[in-house]
């Protein structure tokens, strides 16, 4: 990979190196930023520099003695996993028996749920509005879990089919042959060897639960159910002189943590999952 | 008694079995198959498909939760009065130019992050690592950060780059404004794309061009690109649709003041704050045609390959 125009010299090396430096900027000054922001104090907080001349932890103790912050924290946290876990499940369920059963109707399965992920999510939002508030769910949890689930699934299904075409399956024939139905060859033999699969999109999943700004902010009112990146915007200082810069660059950089841990503990991952299904198609 | 009744079971059991055993077997196959699939079936229908039949309906009705009782059926008069409102034009073209633009730049960045990720010769897992965090972080977040960065004293930029004035509070300054941020935030999840593409270019063929005196502009535009084609058209498809959605860069960066509204935003509006159900789902149904729109003109006219379809196996 590296031979083509010649051999790895130390001049190439530095280019390289400076090239990297490049992209690793570019990814990181403003997320830096917003770390810096929440570590500055009131009185540093506008002086516009990159770096804080006075370092304070009052925005983080500010922001955790609020009920709207912790609650929404508790919601963004409680709806990601549980529409996690289920699109999760249901997805692989649906993605074993596209890429490895032949039934009627597959074909469309495969193509709806592409649709869905290429839907509008604002298409979605009027017709839900109103649905949720004849059936109550409005500014609930389910209210908020249901969508998500629904956009998670494609996402699932498309990462996950991918994953499973890559597998052994001769295992599973030996299985059968054994005498296991096609129910037990699913639970007893590919089911653990899908597992880092099903982690992986659990984790594209989860990012895509926790990131979720439309739907939080159209169908939820109040603290009930009300996420993190909803309650951010809405975020104001605790009188109307107050600026409440410092409270949303430190919740800000509260719902980056997770982003940061799975990126770092489990980038291979990642990148293996967002390339599976792209290209081979 | 147990063992006498297994034996006496599997003995007389056996014979049949084995005529029947495919036709059985291909059964409860499609059996199981459905039964996996009706879950995410049963979910995607009714929180997906059935919202999307009843929004065509609102949107033939005069409905402003407003006033309630003005509720009637008005045929296709919704359609009459956006489709000739000057703020839903605007706000089609803003939207339009914000996905064009940041397409096309994201294009040529995402190429030359997807080149420097697949042939850094040092430091791959740093500059991936690095690469995931604006694809993973809330785009709230960001979308944050950006604002700060640019408020006039608060912000590094506001100071240095735009010399202190507040570039969100003009129409066009803010659009290119939110335009950086749909760059920043989305050009890793496109090259990351490309890079898969880049997997697919066969080494030989890059040593072979060398050999016969291609130069590395020529090694790309002739060997690369071509190789990598249905890959791009894959990332062109999904980063378009995905752009013309834009609301929550938006909504944090501007929240459509000064008519920088793209049509999510501008539906947002008419629905949440405006209440009026009527409106909101004409341009719901507006928004997923013109969405249908551009996946057909991608699908039919560049010839995308349905990503993740069920062709994958068989190519």
């Amino acid at each position: 990979m590296a031979g083509i125009g010649g051999a790895v010299t130390t001049g190439r090396k530095a280019r390289w190196t400076v090239l990297n430096i490049l992209v690793v900027a570019y990814a990181l000054v403003p997320v830096l930023w917003i770390v810096s922001l929440s570590f500055k104090t009131k009185e540093t907080l506008a002086d516009g520099n990159f770096i804080p001349r006075a370092w304070t932890l009052d925005n983080y103790k500010a922001i955790f003695s609020t009920t709207e912050f912790v609650r929404a924290l508790v919601n963004s946290i409680g709806i990601a996993l549980i529409a996690t876990a289920v699109a999760v499940v249901f997805g692989t369920m649906a993605a074993y028996a596209i890429a490895r059963l032949d039934f009627p109707g597959k074909r469309l399965l495969v193509g709806v749920s592409l649709l869905i992920a290429m839907f509008p999510q604002i298409s979605l939002v009027s017709p839900l509005f109103e649905i949720e508030r004849t059936l109550g769910l409005f500014d609930t949890w389910p209210g908020l879990i249901l969508p998500y689930i629904t956009f998670a699934l494609p996402l699932a299904i498309y990462t996950l089919s991918a994953f499973f075409r890559e597998i052994p399956w001769e295992l599973e024939k030996a299985a059968k042959m054994d005498g296991a139905t096609p129910g037990q060859a699913f639970r007893r033999v590919i089911a653990p060897l899908a597992a880092p699969g099903v982690f992986t999109t659990a984790i594209l999943v989860f990012i895509f639960c926790w990131n979720d700004f439309l739907f939080a902010i159209s169908l939820t009112s109040t603290e009930a159910s009300r996420t993190v990146p909803v309650a951010l915007s809405f975020f104001t200082g605790s009188s109307q002189f107050e600026d409440p810069t410092g409270s949303i660059a430190a919740a800000a950089v509260v719902i980056t943590i997770p982003i940061v841990l799975f990126v770092l503990f489990f980038q291979r991952r990642i990148v293996a999952g967002l390339t599976s299904g792209a290209v081979k198609g | 008694m147990s063992h006498a009744v297994k034996t006496d079971n599997a003995e007389p059991a056996l014979p049949p079995k084995a005529k029947a055993a495919l036709s059985e077997g291909k059964r409860a196959e499609r059996r199981l198959g459905l039964l996996l699939c009706a879950p995410a079936i049963l979910i995607m229908a009714a929180v997906a498909g059935w919202p999307i039949l009843y929004s065509l309906w609102l949107s033939l009705q005069r409905y402003d939760l407003k006033f309630p009782d003005r509720t009637e059926f008005v045929g296709l008069e919704n359609y009459v009065t956006v489709l000739s409102n000057p703020y839903w034009w605007n706000a089609m073209w803003v939207t339009v130019l914000i996905t064009v633009v940041s397409v096309a730049v994201e294009l040529v960045l995402g190429m030359a992050l997807a080149l420097i990720m697949h042939r850094t010769l040092v430091g791959r897992g740093i500059v991936r690592t690095s690469t995931l965090i604006p694809y993973g972080i809330v785009t709230v977040v960001a979308a944050f950060s950006w604002r700060y960065a640019w408020t006039p004293r608060t912000g590094y930029l506001a100071e240095t780059i735009a010399g202190g004035d507040p570039v969100l509070t003009e129409k066009i300054p803010a659009i290119m404004v939110v335009t950086l941020a749909e760059i920043w935030k989305t050009t890793p999840f496109m090259a990351l794309l490309l890079m898969a593409g880049l997997a697919l270019v066969p080494d030989d063929l890059l040593k072979a061009a060398a050999m016969d005196g291609a130069s590395a502009w020529q090694r790309f535009t002739k060997v690369m690109v071509p190789v990598m084609k249905p890959a791009i058209l894959v990332a062109l498809l999904f980063r378009t649709l995905d752009a013309f959605r834009i609301f929550d860069n938006l909504f944090v960066l501007t929240a459509g003041s000064q008519g920088t509204s793209s049509v999510s935003m501008l539906t947002y509006n008419n629905l949440i704050k405006g209440l009026n159900l009527g409106i909101g789902s004409t341009m719901s149904v507006l928004i997923f045609i013109a969405v249908a729109i551009i996946a057909f003109v991608f699908v039919k006219l560049f010839g995308t390959a349905a990503p993740g379809g069920d062709g994958g196996g068989r190519r």
